[in-house]
């Protein structure tokens, strides 16, 4: 009876394991044909008149016109005959464009620049709603990095030295409440930082820098550290505050005072735990939706200037999945844009996470 | 680098190495001040976002807005009352409590009481744990999307009303979204439960056996009772996340606007955190729904914040009571 029960405990125990090889399993399910090449949006298959209409039988229209078994029953011949002439004429237009052959959805194109007819040069373009559509990723990478790394030279200085003069330097009747209120910051949901930025951040911006479109990669990435600040703080104060109370005690009865205690014996100490607080602060900034959907202006433009709007990958997959269609080659770039997010996170959780434990191990060893 | 102390100075002083200290004393000083600003300015600009948002939004709130019921439509400022979104935040939590904790306890308890620290899967489990943590809440949302309605809905429509044209299941729906939620908050559940159990002393469990106990009802009577601060701390932390968490549910469940309030699980439902967005981004007329969306997020934040400020105030008591258990063991 009590191994059956620690068996099933086991079981339920191990959902955590099983969900993360899920999560990542269901991803990269919708994801895979764009990795392997397979999807290609110049396939437009053959296209047919619609006086065809009444020869096919009931499983090809269904196939041909891209329809689920519910879609297909709700419609009557009319309808399907309206939908064949639709594709019929969108096929006779595309056939005026060269550029509607190629694949797009191809690592070329998804990569390098191109010359898209209509642009001055050949250009990294995002536009995955158009004749045809573009579906170059370096827009969205560069957004997320320019986000990102503005939240990280934001949030780091200010957690570091929070972290610093809260666990080495102040009183310990301010540390009790100081610490529980910086972590409060962390209650705030991500909306309301969004909310924020968006409307008193942004226009606070503009008039101090007078930038040129008020929503842009700055907003955004002072918005992000915000939700980074409380990340690196706990992380770093922990690392520090681990460190043996003789250290410090060691460096103080030499004469330091307690700032070089703090400068030239604990943060050299604590050191691995705060680069894995800035990498978990990097983890957490560039998987953050909600803020840089509403502040970051959303323009897939390439550029490297802060005062440029610019769209991330987070919010990219937030602001278009609605519209894709189920299993085209839209929605499995955006599952696509999920994996890559989904790797890098789970990279940097997994050094931070190694290097914590470390540091912990070794901190044990030594008090 | 030496740092030299005043009284060595006095003996042995040169005036170069009186000036050396005089500097090492400046810049002790100066970077404790740097520090202690940059302090000061982390909770400044906490201040001023509460500030700000409890300033425009208190104006805004009134008892008719909080629970006056449906409009007709998204943005009619004047006829919609919070009272859906906060049915359907209320109700999406309940949900996800109801899988999350069982689930999450469970490990816990798994991992403190019964399995060998030092095994494969319980390296395995941390590990997931760990990174389960750090996925991007819109992660979630694809999951959601991918397994609950594609795979699990569809399959489960597919199974019971194959004939029937509109979809049951595989559509988002208020129990998908908090199933997602659930998977999304087990990390922190299980981490507070765990730490939880790990502060109970061994005498506890030492003095139950000693009087005869099995190990389920160790478990059950003396364990379990006495980490309940602990599995609560858990509890409001997810529930607190859970509430204004936004980027899972876009896919799964929150709706723009739904006519009715959600009361079957697989309804749409209106979310506080989701209206807020919408209120913020999409609104045509900006004017008048600024006052409204303030008023929505100091209800929100009232209601993140609250929670987050009982789990301070339980930890300070659980603290209390582990000095206690301290100074008897000792």
């Amino acid at each position: 009876m009590d191994k059956l029960f620690e068996l099933g405990m086991a079981g339920i125990a191990s959902s955590a394991t099983i969900f993360i090889f899920l999560i990542f399993l269901f991803v990269v399910k919708e994801a895979l044909p764009v990795f392997l090449g397979h999807v290609d949006t110049s396939k437009g298959g053959e296209i047919l008149s619609p006086d065809q209409l009444e020869r096919m039988n009931p499983g090809d229209v269904k196939e041909y016109l891209e329809l689920t078994n519910e879609q297909y029953r709700r419609l009557d011949q009319d309808a399907l005959r309206l939908m064949m002439e639709v594709k019929y004429q969108a096929a006779q237009d595309m056939a005026t464009d060269p550029q509607a052959g190629l694949n797009t959805a191809s690592w070329e194109h998804m990569i390098f620049p191109y010359q898209w007819t209509g642009y001055e040069q050949p250009g990294y373009i995002w536009q995955p709603v158009s004749s045809v559509p573009k579906f170059n990723l370096i827009p969205l990478l560069i957004g997320s990095l320019k986000t990102t790394l503005v939240a990280l030279l934001f949030a780091t200085p200010l957690a570091l030295g929070a972290a610093v003069f809260v666990s080495q330097l102040c009183p310990s009747r301010f540390r009790e409440w100081i610490k529980p209120s910086i972590e409060l910051l962390a209650g705030i949901p991500s909306v309301v930082l969004g909310f924020f930025a968006l409307m008193v951040l942004a226009g606070f911006l503009d008039r101090v820098f007078g930038v040129q479109t008020q929503l842009n990669a700055s907003v955004a990435g002072i918005a992000l550290g915000l939700a980074v600040i409380p990340i690196i703080f706990s992380i770093s104060e922990d690392a520090l505050s681990s460190v043996p109370r003789h250290y410090s005690e060691s460096a103080l009865a030499l004469g330091s005072s307690p700032w070089f205690a703090a400068w030239k014996v604990v943060i050299p100490a604590a050191f691995p735990g705060i680069v894995a607080a800035i990498v978990l602060g990097f983890g957490r900034a560039i998987g953050e939706t909600m803020i840089v959907l509403m502040a970051s202006g959303n323009a897939s433009i390439v550029s490297w200037n802060l005062g440029d709007s610019t769209r991330t990958m987070t919010a990219t997959i937030a602001a278009e999945m609605a519209e894709t269609v189920f299993g085209d080659p839209h929605y499995r770039i955006l599952f696509m844009l999920g994996v890559m997010l989904f790797v890098i996170t789970f990279c940097s959780n997994w050094i931070a996470g190694v290097v914590i434990q470390r540091l912990k191990h070794k901190m044990e060893a030594a008090g | 680098m030496s740092v030299s102390s005043p009284q060595f100075n006095t003996q042995w002083g040169t005036s170069s190495s009186n000036r050396q200290a005089r500097q090492l004393h400046l810049v002790s000083r100066g970077m404790t001040l740097v520090t202690g600003l940059a302090t000061f300015f982390v909770i400044a600009i906490l201040l001023t976002v509460l500030a700000d948002i409890v300033y425009h939004g208190w104006s805004a709130l009134s008892w008719n807005f909080l629970f006056s019921g449906i409009g007709t439509d998204s943005f009619e400022s004047g006829q919609l009352g919070l009272l859906p979104m906060m049915i359907g935040t209320v109700f999406k939590v309940f949900l996800m409590t109801l899988v999350v904790m069982p689930v999450g306890v469970i490990t816990a308890l798994y991992l403190t009481e019964y399995a060998n620290p030092q095994s494969l899967l319980t390296r395995m489990i941390h590990s997931a744990v760990n990174n389960l943590a750090g996925v991007p809440s819109i992660i979630f949302g694809l999951f959601g999307w991918g397994f609950f309605i594609k795979f699990m809905g569809v399959g489960l429509d597919e199974a019971f009303s194959p004939n029937n044209p509109e979809p049951v299941w595989g559509k988002p729906a208020i129990l998908w979204a908090s199933m997602t939620l659930a998977i999304m908050t087990l990390p922190v559940v299980i981490v507070t439960t765990e730490e939880a159990l790990k502060s109970l002393p061994d005498g506890l469990r030492y003095a139950s056996y000693a009087l005869g106990a099995s190990r389920l009802q160790t478990l059950f009577k003396v364990l379990l009772p006495q980490a309940m601060p602990g599995i609560l701390t858990g509890a409001i932390l997810a529930i607190g996340r859970a509430a204004g968490e936004v980027a899972p549910l876009l896919f799964t469940g929150a709706a723009y606007y739904t006519a009715a309030y959600p009361w079957k699980l697989n309804d749409e439902f209106m979310d506080l955190g989701y209206h807020i967005y919408i209120l913020a981004t999409q609104s045509p007329d900006v004017e008048n729904t600024t006052p409204v969306a303030y008023a929505t997020v100091l209800v929100l934040l009232a209601l993140t914040l609250g929670l987050n400020l009982m789990t301070i105030l339980i930890r300070a008591r659980i603290r209390h009571r582990y000095k206690q258990y301290q100074a008897v063991d000792g």
